[in-house]
């Protein structure tokens, strides 16, 4: 009788499998949220869910594929600009708009890749950034979207998503939670595909990953323009909400990167809980302390560095390593069969 | 017999220092072919060559027949090479499980559930069963070494590189790897040894080439080989100066 027939492999775990429980049932309180919670309340939960998506984006980027850019800013504010050209000049409806960013946002997102994967490290990094910054000036340039001071979308757009503010704004609350929902599932599905298997061994170990078949150039690239795609998404839906979108806002390199590499250090790098957990520490400090102004700031830096050093895997690295769990199963264990 | 591997002037140096010097050998289909040589005359750097992980400056590699010199390590993986590292090289971060699984999917391409039973199976053969689900990370040097081993194989590789396997085995240990890789031989994977740990490698292989300064410096039976003088020379002169 050989192994295989006297073991089984297993992937949930009782924790992994509360965790789904109480998500779901927390995903059920959200979805009803335009009736128990207040227009501040769903502002509020919209931006977590988008940064939600964006930390875990930038965390499938850096924290498997190691490719820690600086210019994810590139696609939002790409993503953001698609849905104003798109409404304005093409008269696109506004939530038929965010998935075609995606497809806006891999289009481009293709030979930016060709282009920065030459490059390295730190100069990978910079790269992404002088992307960005290339993108900014020429959206400066585009004086049908306002130029240098930007533009906002026309009334008759805004009305055309619903005809009541309310119900507009459920609209585009349920849409920021549902690009959450697809990120985080869509980075736990591919974790768990052959693929994700490979992601996970080159972020470990590229020499050993390439010894073994992994052709690490393309597994990056396809990490690369799925992020990109997704985060052009979630860059047209934060200016859908936002209604008023400029050069300086749509690739702002402290909103859109700056934060969200605090939140994936702090909650945990490379893991898929991490992001989830720094976006709400992140929100917990900024609603807490949003009334110091700049002492805000200093307070972020002084978490940051307290966690790095403590804790250099983030938070739920360090819960991690201490207890072994995992809310989302991803590990594959041997159990001999009984 | 048709040579598996086929090493032709290959080429390479860094700078002034040269680890491979017209090397040129070939490995019949299911041979078992034994390199040694001294610290620093090209064992490690002539795998990298094969396996694709290093460029040598000219010469050519074929594996099967056809030519691989200029094709990446991956795809030289994926057409039935895999090595171990002298240097262990865990994915530290996944079980070992995971590890064979990694080198079973990706190397050797195998769908999920026969993936999953071909892992099961070499992890019992190679005695890293009650290690499935540790983290690799937190293995032993001498369990990381068993790790690369049993890696190699979830690739179901018909060219395995063995670099240094045998060093710090008890006896016994060392005799029950000699029975692992006897057995591996004998369903026709054709492999190249590099090893320190003379003992085993003969008992092993029926062939021996001696490697100094990057240079081919002997070939031919491991008994006779070992007791020639040019091998005497490099290794009890070495020893004799230390």
């Amino acid at each position: 009788m050989s192994a295989a027939d006297n073991h089984i492999v297993a992937r949930a775990s009782p924790a992994s499998r509360i965790a789904a429980f109480i998500g779901v049932l927390l995903l059920i309180g959200l979805i009803a949220a335009p009736w128990w919670a207040g227009r501040a309340d769903m502002r509020l939960i919209s931006e977590i869910c988008l940064y939600v998506a964006l930390a875990s984006l930038w965390n499938l980027l850096a924290g498997y594929a190691g490719l820690v850019s600086v210019g994810q800013q590139a696609f939002v504010g790409l993503g953001g600009y698609f849905l104003f050209a798109a409404t304005i000049f093409f008269g696109v409806p506004p939530l038929a708009a965010i998935p075609l960013a995606a497809a806006a946002g891999a289009a481009l997102a293709v030979p930016i890749a060709v282009l920065i994967f030459r490059l390295r490290g730190a100069y990978f990094a910079i790269g992404t950034w002088v992307v960005a910054e290339v993108f900014r000036l020429v959206f400066a340039q585009v004086s049908a979207l306002g130029g240098g001071s930007g533009t906002s979308l026309p009334a008759g757009i805004v009305k055309g998503i619903a005809a009541s503010r309310s119900l507009r704004e459920a609209y585009t609350y349920w849409m920021a939670l549902g690009l959450a929902v697809l990120v985080v599932a869509m980075v736990y599905m591919l974790l768990r595909s052959r693929r994700g298997l490979a992601l996970t061994a080159i972020r470990d170990n590229e020499l050993a990953a390439t010894s073994l078949g992994i052709d690490i150039w393309r597994t990056k690239f396809f990490v690369y323009v799925i992020s990109a795609a997704l985060t052009a998404s979630v860059g047209a839906l934060i200016f859908l909400q936002k209604l008023r979108i400029s050069p300086d806002a749509a690739f702002s390199v402290n909103d859109w990167t700056a934060f969200v590499i605090f939140i994936v250090v702090i909650g945990g790098i490379g893991t898929i809980e991490g992001p989830i957990i720094g976006t709400i520490i992140f929100f917990l400090l900024r609603e807490t302390l949003a009334d110091l102004g700049t002492t805000y700031l200093l307070v972020l830096g002084f978490v940051a560095i307290a966690v790095m050093l403590r804790a250099p895997k983030g938070l739920w690295g360090y819960v991690k390593d201490k207890t072994g769990v995992e809310l989302f199963a991803l590990t594959r264990r041997v159990v001999p069969k009984r | 017999m048709a040579s598996i591997l086929s090493l032709r002037d290959v080429e390479k140096s860094f700078g002034a220092v040269t680890v491979a010097d017209q090397l040129s050998y070939d490995v019949a289909a299911g041979e078992a072919l034994g390199v040694v040589g001294p610290n620093g005359a090209g064992k490690t750097s002539m795998f990298n060559l094969i396996t694709g992980t290093l460029k040598p400056d000219s010469g050519d590699i074929a594996f099967e027949g056809r030519m691989i010199t200029s094709t990446s390590a991956a795809a030289r993986c994926r057409a039935g090479i895999a090595r171990s590292f002298q240097i262990p090289q865990p994915f530290g971060g996944m079980s070992v499980f995971e590890n064979l699984l990694v080198a079973a999917t990706q190397g050797a391409r195998e769908p999920a559930r026969r993936a999953n039973a071909l892992c099961l199976d070499v992890l019992e053969q190679t005695g890293l069963m009650a290690k499935a689900n540790a983290l690799a990370g937190s293995l032993t040097l001498l369990e990381r070494k068993r790790l690369e081993l049993a890696r190699a194989l979830c690739a179901k590789p018909r060219l395995l590189l063995l670099d240094e396997i045998a060093g710090g085995l008890t006896q016994h240990e060392c005799e029950a790897l000699v029975g692992t890789i006897t057995d591996i031989r004998s369903t026709g994977v054709s492999i190249v040894w590099i090893e320190h740990v003379v003992h085993a490698l003969l008992a092993v292989v029926d062939r021996l080439i001696v490697l100094d300064f990057g240079r081919k410096i002997a070939d031919g039976d491991p008994h006779d080989t070992m007791a020639s003088r040019e091998v005497q020379e490099v290794y009890i002169g070495i020893e004799a100066d230390a």
